[in-house]
C-alpha cells in the first residue's frame, strides 16, 4: 500500500510539478490554494532537481516570471484563486498571443471581487473563453479527485507544449482541499540544454547562434494584414485542439432520461445523486467534461438525440450552461442548477432540483 | 461497505487528525477514503469539522448532508450536526461541555467520557485518540494493526515514539464508551 498516499488536492499539483520535470514555479499565495506553494517551499526541489520555486512580489509579478520562462523553453507554472487569476489576465493573453506553453493552476473561490474563500465555479466563463482581452482560449483541464489534479499537471504541459498554448487546470477549493488516496507520477527529470533545443529550438529563445536568425517573443504586430493571419492560424490550432483533445467521462448514461452535465466537484456531487435517482427508479446519467475547453459538444449533440433533458449543475449563476444549450440546439429542454457565493449543493438538492426543473415539469 | 463519517467539534482538538487517522487507516486495508475539512478562517477555539467517508467502492460525493455516524465535540456541533445522522445511525458525543444533549430516538447515541480520561491520562493531546477508540468500538471498520500503520503514515517520524501512547488511548476509548438513554 505504500505507493498509495493520503494528501490534499494542492500539495499533490506541488508534489506533481516536481515530479514531471517542472523547471519553475512562480506564485503569490491566496486561500485556498496556498499549499502549493507552502508544499514545494517544504520540499526544496532546488535541492533536488534544481527546480525554481519564487514567491513573487504580487500576481502580476508571478505570470511575468512564467512569460519569461516560458520565452526559454522552460516549463514553467503559476497558480492562484479567483482574484488573483484575474490579476494574471493581461500577462496570460499576452502568453497566449506570443503562442508560449505554460501552465496555469486556478482553484476557484466564490466571487465577483475578492468575495468568498469558499469554492466555487464562477471562473467558468474567464478560464474557456479566454479570461484576457483578444482572439483566444487556453486549453482547461478541470480534475475531480486528488488523483486527476495529479494526473493532469503533466497532461497540462504535455498539451501546452504540444499546441504551444497556455494550459489551465480549473479545480476549486473542495478539490483543492480535500484529501484523497493518491498514487503520484514516477519522477522524471528536467529537460537537458539539447532537450530543449530538440523540443523548442525552434522558437524558444535559448541564445542566438551564426546559423540561425534571431527568435523574437512577442505579441505585438502593428500590421494588421498580419494580425489576421496570426489570427487565423490561433483558430487553426484551437480548431485541431476540438478534433483531437476532448476528453470526457460518461456514468450510467446509455439507458438514461435525463443527464446531469457537470465538472470538478459538482462531478462528484451528481454522482451520487445519479444513484440517488437509479434508487427511486428515475434513469439518469451523468456526463463530465474533463476537458473544458475543447468542450465535448459532440457527445451531448449525440445525447440531445435520445434523452428527454439536461440539467447542468455548477457552483455558478449558471455558465457552463451556455454551452451545453449551444450544443444541444434547442432539441430537448437545458435547465441550470447551483449554489452560490462558496455554497456547496448537496447530492439531494441535485435530485431535488432535478424533478422540479425538468421531470415534473407540465 | 461504504461509512459517511462527520467529525466536529473545537479547532485545536484535533477533529481535523482523528479523521486523517482513520482516512490512512482505510488506504492501509485498500479502501477507498476522502477526508474533506471545513475551510476558513477559523483557528485554534473556533469550530472545525471534517467529513470522512471509507469505501470498498469509488466514492462518489465527498461532500454530504447525512452521515452513518457522527462524532461530536461541543455543543454548538452537537446542535448543528444531530439531525444529520441518518436514522438508525450512531451519534457519539463527549458530554464535557454538553448542557443540551441528544434528543433523537431514532439513533443509537453513545458517549465517551474523552476529556476527563484524557486528564487522568495526564495527556489532553490524546483526547481524539480516546474518542477515535470509542468509534471504533462501535464501528469496527479498520482494523487496529491498520490504525498503527496509519498512525506511523500520518505522523511525521520525530513523533513515532508517541504511537504506543496513542494505541493505549485508542484501548482506553474502547473500554469506556457507554450507550445513553435519550428520555
Amino acid at each position: 500500500m505504500a505507493e498509495y498516499r493520503l494528501m490534499k488536492g494542492n500539495e499533490v499539483i506541488a508534489e506533481a510539478a516536481i515530479r514531471c520535470g517542472c523547471d519553475g514555479y512562480f506564485g503569490y499565495p491566496i486561500t485556498p490554494q496556498s499549499e502549493i506553494m507552502e508544499t514545494l517551499m517544504l520540499r526544496k526541489p532546488w535541492e533536488e532537481t534544481g527546480m525554481v520555486v519564487l514567491q513573487a512580489e504580487s500576481e502580476i509579478a508571478a505570470i511575468n516570471m512564467v512569460y519569461g520562462g516560458a520565452s526559454c523553453g522552460k516549463k514553467v507554472m503559476t497558480s492562484s484563486s479567483s482574484p488573483g487569476i484575474s490579476l494574471k489576465q493581461e500577462g496570460i493573453t499576452y502568453i497566449a498571443g506570443a503562442e508560449l506553453p505554460c501552465l496555469i493552476v486556478n482553484v476557484v473561490r466564490g466571487g465577483p471581487g475578492l468575495g468568498t474563500i469558499q469554492p466555487a465555479q464562477s471562473d467558468y466563463f474567464q478560464a474557456v473563453k479566454g479570461g484576457g482581452h483578444g482572439d483566444y482560449h487556453l486549453i482547461v483541464l478541470a480534475p475531480a479527485s486528488v488523483q486527476e489534479m495529479n494526473d493532469f499537471v503533466a497532461l497540462g504541459f504535455e498539451l501546452a507544449f504540444k499546441y504551444r498554448n497556455p494550459a489551465m487546470i480549473l479545480s476549486d477549493g473542495v478539490i483543492g482541499q480535500m484529501m484523497e488516496k493518491v498514487k503520484l507520477s514516477e519522477y522524471k527529470p528536467r529537460w537537458t540544454d539539447e532537450e530543449i533545443q530538440k523540443i523548442s529550438g525552434s522558437w524558444a529563445t535559448t541564445g542566438k547562434t551564426p546559423d540561425r536568425d534571431y527568435h523574437v517573443i512577442t505579441s505585438l504586430d502593428l500590421d494588421s494584414a498580419k494580425q489576421e493571419i496570426f489570427n487565423h492560424k490561433l483558430i487553426e490550432k484551437y480548431k485541431t485542439m476540438a478534433e483531437k483533445e476532448v476528453r470526457y467521462e460518461t456514468i450510467s448514461c446509455d439507458d438514461a432520461d435525463y443527464i446531469l452535465v457537470a465538472y470538478g466537484s459538482s462531478s462528484r456531487i451528481c454522482q451520487k445523486a445519479v444513484d440517488l435517482c437509479r434508487e427511486k427508479g428515475i434513469k439518469v446519467g451523468l456526463l463530465r467534461p474533463i476537458t473544458l475547453f475543447p468542450y465535448p459538444t459532440k457527445i451531448i449533440q449525440e445525447m440531445a438525440k435520445r434523452v428527454k433533458g439536461f440539467l447542468s449543475v455548477e457552483m455558478s449563476a449558471g455558465q457552463m450552461v451556455e454551452d451545453v444549450r449551444l450544443a444541444v440546439n434547442g432539441k430537448v429542454p437545458v435547465e441550470h442548477y447551483g449554489r452560490l457565493g462558496g455554497m456547496i449543493p448537496t447530492p439531494n438538492d441535485v435530485v431535488k432540483a432535478l424533478e422540479e426543473k425538468l421531470i415534473n415539469v407540465k | 461497505m461504504t461509512e459517511e463519517i462527520i467529525i466536529a467539534g473545537f479547532g485545536g482538538q484535533g477533529v481535523l487528525s482523528m479523521g486523517k487517522i482513520l482516512a490512512y487507516s482505510g488506504i492501509m486495508q485498500d479502501q477507498e477514503v476522502s477526508w474533506m475539512p471545513s475551510y476558513g478562517p477559523e483557528m485554534r477555539g473556533g469550530t472545525a469539522n471534517v467529513t470522512v467517508i471509507l469505501s470498498d467502492s469509488r466514492i462518489s460525493s465527498p461532500i454530504l448532508q447525512e452521515f452513518d455516524t457522527a462524532i461530536i465535540l461541543n455543543q454548538q456541533s452537537l446542535d448543528k450536526f444531530e439531525k444529520s445522522v441518518k436514522p438508525g445511525g450512531v451519534l457519539i458525543y463527549d458530554p464535557n461541555g454538553i448542557t443540551r444533549h441528544p434528543v433523537r430516538k431514532d439513533i443509537k447515541v453513545y458517549q465517551v467520557d474523552a476529556t476527563e480520561e484524557a486528564l487522568k491520562m495526564k495527556n489532553a493531546k490524546i483526547f481524539n485518540m480516546i474518542v477515535l477508540g470509542a468509534f471504533l468500538k462501535l464501528k469496527p471498520i479498520v482494523k487496529m494493526e491498520n490504525v498503527i500503520k496509519g498512525l506511523k503514515e500520518s505522523l511525521p517520524p520525530r513523533h513515532h515514539h508517541l504511537i504506543p501512547l496513542n494505541e493505549e488511548a485508542i484501548k482506553k476509548g474502547i473500554e469506556i464508551v457507554k450507550q445513553f438513554s435519550v428520555n
